[in-house]
């Protein structure tokens, strides 16, 4: 496929890791925070940790959607659901998540409650349009790269006047998530030092939004591609901005991401959507002006203020070190539930269960790698 | 979550804002409410049935060009060489 096929070629990738282990220098470590579950996924699937020298290490962030969603969304998402009989759509990546008293969406759908996956909100907004009488309510999660679609769909029903639909939205922003990992300056925080930027994500809100990691962290952070070659092109482009002292910000994945960004998106998103004071995410527990909700000239969709419910606090499963994992403190294989008890077929933490969770990337493609202990604070 | 695909714009429905693409062969209608400009022949990507952006072909090959000379063995310390990508100044 024409824009892939070229940024996989084995050749070039062979050459980019022989020029990373010419240059990186061999007294110090390269710790390379991947802030995304996509380049979690290409780093695994591809080998690419494989190629890279010793002393450069891959350290895992909290960019998976799916894996920072905290238990009682999806707890308030069943709820709504089984409680008031409406229809719930969302998309895949959720339908297997751990929620509480071991309850998922797929599970709360064969006791018979009408959940539905879908692909687009298109979909969602079609359901609601076949069946005027009947309420849809559309759980939407994602960074943002999925919320101008979830934008789309709130100015679509107001236009169209669709009464019968409504979004329980738990849009999540991205710089507030490395701001919370930089800022954490605990006895464990993960030594960190350089960034590859979220790549998806960065089509939408620009590279500019990055530049307070350089200026206020002091720290690189290249703006990286999500195939193999464009995650070992920004190794490499951190590697040199290290050994020469700088702390820049640069886009390596310029074929899509310009600073300013999907200006289109951005205006749609402040249409229909606005800042929630705090949210809580699983790893990093609540962060300000984290997250989004919808905003109050599109109140009559949201599903939350239409669609109130009773939740009962939730609790993590015992033992699982997904939280540890999203932070970048723990691999994977330090947490003792890992390919025992919890597994991509019986996960019990939301790392395992998405694809681009740190766990399952090991659990698929790494799990016969020795467990690597740079990550962790004796090691630092 | 945030993986998107690069699809070939096949035609355009200007009535409901719809393309119809080309995922490696496979011909699917997304929706063009987020983007401006694009014609037919464009490359988008694709996420969630919606096209997020175009792709610059020209980028594409810059990358690609810049991922080649990057590899080549350079013996000349590394602060003396050329900057291999566009640095943006922070704001």
């Amino acid at each position: 496929m024409k824009f892939i096929d070229e940024y996989r070629d084995s050749a070039l990738a062979r050459n980019i890791a022989s020029a990373i282990r010419t240059e990186v220098h061999p007294d110090r470590d390269y710790r390379l925070m991947e802030f995304c579950g996509g380049h979690t996924h290409a780093i695994f699937r591809y080998g690419v940790q494989d190629l890279m020298p010793e002393n450069l290490r891959f350290v895992h962030g909290p960019g998976c959607p799916v894996c920072v969603l905290p238990m009682a969304r999806i707890d308030q998402a069943i709820a709504i659901a089984s409680q008031h009989r409406v229809t719930l759509c969302t998309y895949g990546d959720l339908m297997r998540v751990p929620a509480s008293e071991r309850q998922s969406l797929l599970k709360a759908k064969a006791e018979g409650a009408d959940i539905r996956m879908v692909y687009s909100t298109q979909d969602a907004l079609a359901i609601a349009r076949a069946a005027p009488d009947h309420q849809v309510v559309f759980f939407a999660i994602g960074f943002e790269t999925t919320t101008p679609p979830t934008a789309v769909a709130l100015k679509t029903a107001r236009a169209e006047g669709l009464s019968n639909f409504s979004v329980f939205c738990n849009h999540v922003l991205t710089p507030p998530a490395l701001r919370a990992i930089l800022n954490d300056s605990g006895q464990d925080a993960a030594r960190i030092d350089g960034i590859l930027g979220p790549s998806h994500v960065s089509t939408i809100i620009g590279s500019a939004a990055y530049a307070f990691v350089a200026r206020e962290h002091g720290l690189p952070l290249v703006i990286a591609g999500f195939e193999p070659l464009d995650v070992m092109q920004s190794a490499l482009m951190l590697v040199r901005q290290i050994n020469q002292g700088r702390r820049d910000l640069e886009n390596q994945y310029s074929r899509a991401v310009s600073p300013a960004g999907n200006t289109k998106a951005q205006a749609l998103m402040r249409e229909t959507l606005a800042p929630r004071e705090t949210f809580e995410w699983r790893g990093l527990g609540w962060l300000p002006d984290s997250a989004l909700r919808v905003a109050d000239t599109y109140a009559d969709w949201d599903a939350e203020q239409r669609f109130p419910v009773e939740v009962t606090p939730s609790r993590e499963i015992k033992g699982c070190e997904c939280p540890k994992v999203l932070r970048g403190l723990l691999e994977p294989t330090d947490c003792k539930l890992f390919g025992t008890v919890c597994s991509p077929e019986n996960p019990m933490g939301a790392c395992m269960v998405s694809s681009e969770g740190a766990c399952a990337a090991y659990w698929s493609y790494g799990r016969s790698r020795q467990s690597n202990r740079a990550t962790t604070a004796s090691a630092a | 979550m945030c993986l998107a695909i690069p699809a070939q714009v096949l035609s355009i429905d200007s009535a409901t804002d719809q393309a119809c693409v080309s995922l490696d062969g496979v011909r699917k209608d997304v929706s063009l409410a987020l983007v401006e400009g694009v014609e037919v022949g464009d490359y988008v990507l694709v996420h969630v049935g919606y096209a997020l952006n175009r792709i610059s072909p020209e980028e594409a090959e810059e990358t690609l060009r810049l991922m080649r000379t990057m590899s080549e063995f350079d013996p000349s310390p590394s602060d003396e060489r050329p900057q291999p990508a566009q640095v943006e100044a922070p704001e």
